[in-house]
């Protein structure tokens, strides 16, 4: 059984990173900010299972799941986050949401 | 008795305390009775230590009492107080003549506003003086030598509404400053070299250890030397002598029963018993006592010479006291320390008469102490006039006087002791001395008034509250004097029973001593008499010039003979005009450089309003970051995070 090499999975995860941060730093919408760290996140989970595997060793697994735990504690808070701004303000729109400023 | 020594200095504080921080609504009669209760319980205390002194109270000669030990380290300072014949002798004449001008005072001050005030900080200084002549140590006798100088400065600035009083203070309190410092320095020296500030066991490895003698401590002194000069420097500041005198005759901007008690009759005299008390040094180290003796003839004669053109009737007697203070440090100089206390005690006794003779005048005068507008006072004021021309007499030491016998003592030690340039300068001071102070009497007493219509009018004799206090102390200067008659008038006895009072304190160990060497007694005789023709001298000139009617005119027509030496002593040989160009101008000049530069612009502009301008622009520039936008905040976390990869990648 030939095994797929690491270095694809590291590539796959940089590309999703990458991806990721261009959302999160060009998208304007919070959710889909919020979606972009959240391929952020994975793109870190797929490097540690790869090298898990890679290793034989579970550590990076058992990360995973840590990792994925806080991804829902944030998307829970997050989400929360923007319905109650979206209350106030009437859009989640990060570029007017500016108040605290000089 | 000596148990309750301790009460001696701390009632009158405890008069000071109540007064001056509980007394704000106390009646004027509750504040005098504390402010004279005081000294005259410290009085009547102290005559009975006196008493149980005299009759052998204290074994050996010495009572200690020891309050409290103060330890720090190595350093343990007994609060200790000591009752020997010095401090006996320095307890009486503070107590006596402290309570006599506490008593003029109630006279004096009577209509001021600060009635109050002022007695809480006479009643303070008693208590700092006595501090000062009871202290069994340094340390303690250094307490009271800062508080009197402190009371000096705030009675010396009493009239704080006036520019010149609180002027004068600060000046008293500065140039006092400097001698202090010696005093310190001279007592670390004690400390390191001894590791206590105690008397007895300084005196006692001082006398047994001749070896302080020779070698080189510092400045090219030996041991002794060295602390000898330092206490002298101290002693100059508090005791008025050349070169740091010139606090003295300012400080006549005080009430003049101030001038009597602290600035003639006890705290100028502190230096000259700090000698005496430490003499087992000064007879250590002969070069130093030589100085001390220089100088204090060279101040006698120099302030001697400017009271003769003072016009001002305090001004006069502040340079008497200068010019006094000069022979008294001549004696110790000399090693005869009981001849300096002994002229001490009778010119505390004359000095401070004449101080409160003419506060009655000035009193009288509503406040004029300009002797060209007086005249003729001796119809308006006869006590004042016999008690003034009591004190004349003993200052100039007409016999039989106090001031005769003390001041021929100081004559006869120079004399003695070969030194006759001392001797002639004493004797010159001595025909001033007499000139300027009946200059001063006829000028003030004689011949007819020269005021103004409002003045004569205004003209009473003091109450008896003044002048009674001026009598006992007029009796004191003319008896005085014969606790202390010479050999030579003895007939054959030993009847000098102040120096033999006072012996015990002073010890001879190398022959510096005041006993006779080798004078015949025709020779003795002659000097006497040359003292007593001094003495004469003095009073027929100044009569001569003054005597009569229209003495000021007289005096113009002959000072214009000499305008050049008129000129120069009228105005106190410029003295203060050159130390104010030689250290008051750059010493204000770097002053001034510290303020503007150091302080105004290093401190203030650079350092604190610089570095707030700094913060301030940092943050002017720094703010732009903070845009309120998410997605901003976003791209320097992302940058951040890159940064620090790449340092941790390629450090």
């Amino acid at each position: 059984m030939t095994s797929v090499p690491i270095s694809w999975y590291l590539l796959l995860a940089a590309a999703l990173f990458v991806v990721g941060t261009l959302g999160a730093l060009t998208r304007r919408n919070g959710i889909s900010i919020f979606l972009s760290i959240e391929v952020m996140l994975n793109a870190a989970n797929l490097t540690l299972v790869a090298y898990a595997r890679q290793l034989d060793q579970r550590t990076g697994q058992l990360l995973v799941f840590f990792v994925i735990a806080v991804a829902a504690a944030e998307a829970a808070v997050g989400l929360a986050l923007f319905i109650a701004v979206f209350r106030q303000r009437r859009t989640i729109d990060v570029n007017r949401l500016n108040l605290m400023r000089w | 008795m000596h148990e309750l020594l301790w009460l001696i200095p701390v009632l009158p504080l405890l008069g000071a305390a109540i007064n001056g921080l509980l007394g704000w609504r106390f009646p004027k009669g509750l504040v005098t009775a504390v402010a004279i209760g005081a000294p005259l319980a410290s009085l009547l205390l102290a005559l009975g230590c006196l008493w149980e002194y005299a009759h052998g109270g204290c074994p050996g000669g010495v009572c200690v009492q020891t309050l409290y030990a103060w330890t720090a380290g190595d350093l343990s300072i007994p609060i200790a107080f000591q009752l020997d014949a010095l401090s006996a002798v320095m307890l009486f004449i503070v107590t006596f003549v402290g309570f006599l001008i506490h008593v003029y005072s109630i006279g004096y001050m009577g209509h001021e506003e600060g009635y109050r005030r002022y007695f809480s900080y006479l009643n303070l200084f008693m208590a700092a003086m006595l501090l000062l002549v009871l202290g069994n140590n340094f340390l303690v006798m250094f307490f009271g030598w800062e508080g009197v100088g402190l009371c000096s400065y705030l009675l010396i600035g009493f009239y704080s509404d006036q520019p010149f009083p609180p002027y004068a203070g600060k000046k008293a309190f500065i140039v006092n400053r400097i001698g202090d410092f010696a005093f310190l320095i001279g007592m670390f020296a004690l400390f390191a070299k001894f590791g206590t500030l105690n008397f007895k066991p300084i005196f006692d490895a001082v006398a047994k250890n001749p070896g302080l003698v020779g070698g080189q401590y510092a400045l090219g002194l030996s041991f002794a030397g060295f602390v000898a000069l330092c206490f002298f420097v101290g002693a100059m500041g508090k005791s008025a002598q050349i070169p740091l005198y010139v606090w003295l005759p300012d400080a006549m901007a005080g009430p003049t029963p101030v001038s009597a008690l602290i600035h003639a009759a006890t705290m100028v005299t502190a230096g000259v018993y700090m000698i005496a008390r430490t003499n087992v040094i000064y007879q250590l180290a002969p070069g130093v006592s030589q100085f001390v003796a220089v100088i204090g003839a060279v101040t006698a004669i120099f302030a001697a010479s400017i009271g003769m053109a003072q016009n001002d009737i305090k001004k006069v007697l502040a340079y008497s006291t200068v010019s006094q203070l000069g022979y008294m440090f001549l004696a110790a100089g000399l090693g005869a320390y009981s001849a300096a206390i002994f002229h001490l005690g009778t010119h505390a006794f004359f000095k401070a008469l004449l101080f409160l003779g003419s506060g009655s005048v000035i009193h009288a005068m509503g406040g004029e102490q300009d002797m060209q507008r007086m005249g003729g006072l001796g119809k308006h004021l006869p006590q004042t006039s016999k008690l003034f021309w009591i004190g004349c007499l003993a200052i100039a030491g007409i016999p039989p006087l106090a001031g005769f016998f003390s001041k021929d003592e100081i004559l006869h030690a120079a004399a003695a002791n070969g030194q006759w340039a001392l001797y002639l300068v004493g004797l010159i001071t001595a025909v001033m001395t007499s000139f300027y102070m009946f200059r001063a009497y006829y000028m003030t007493f004689a011949g007819r008034f020269r005021g103004t219509h409002e003045q004569e009018h205004h003209l009473h004799e003091s109450p008896p509250v003044m002048t009674v206090p001026l009598w006992i102390l007029a009796a004191g200067a003319v008896l005085a004097g014969f606790a202390g008659v010479p050999k030579l008038l003895s007939f054959g006895r030993d009847l000098n029973w102040f120096h033999r009072f006072l012996e015990p304190v002073i010890a001879h160990p190398h022959g510096l001593g005041t006993d006779e060497h080798g004078l015949s007694v025709g020779l003795e005789i002659f000097l006497v008499l040359l003292a007593i023709a001094a003495a004469f001298g003095g009073l027929f000139a100044a009569r001569a010039l003054y005597g009569r009617d229209a003495g000021i005119e007289k005096e113009r027509a002959w000072t214009g003979r000499f305008p050049a030496v008129y000129r120069v002593l009228a105005n106190k040989y410029y003295v203060d005009e050159i130390y104010d160009r030689l250290i008051v101008k750059p010493l204000a000049w770097i002053s001034w450089l510290f303020w503007k530069g150091v302080d105004t612009f290093l401190i203030d502009t650079l350092i604190v309003n610089g570095g707030a301008a700094a913060t301030e622009l940092t943050g002017d520039v720094g703010r732009f970051t903070t845009t309120g936008n998410v997605r901003n905040y976003a791209l320097y976390f992302f940058l951040g995070v890159i940064l620090l990869f790449w340092w941790i990648a390629f450090r």
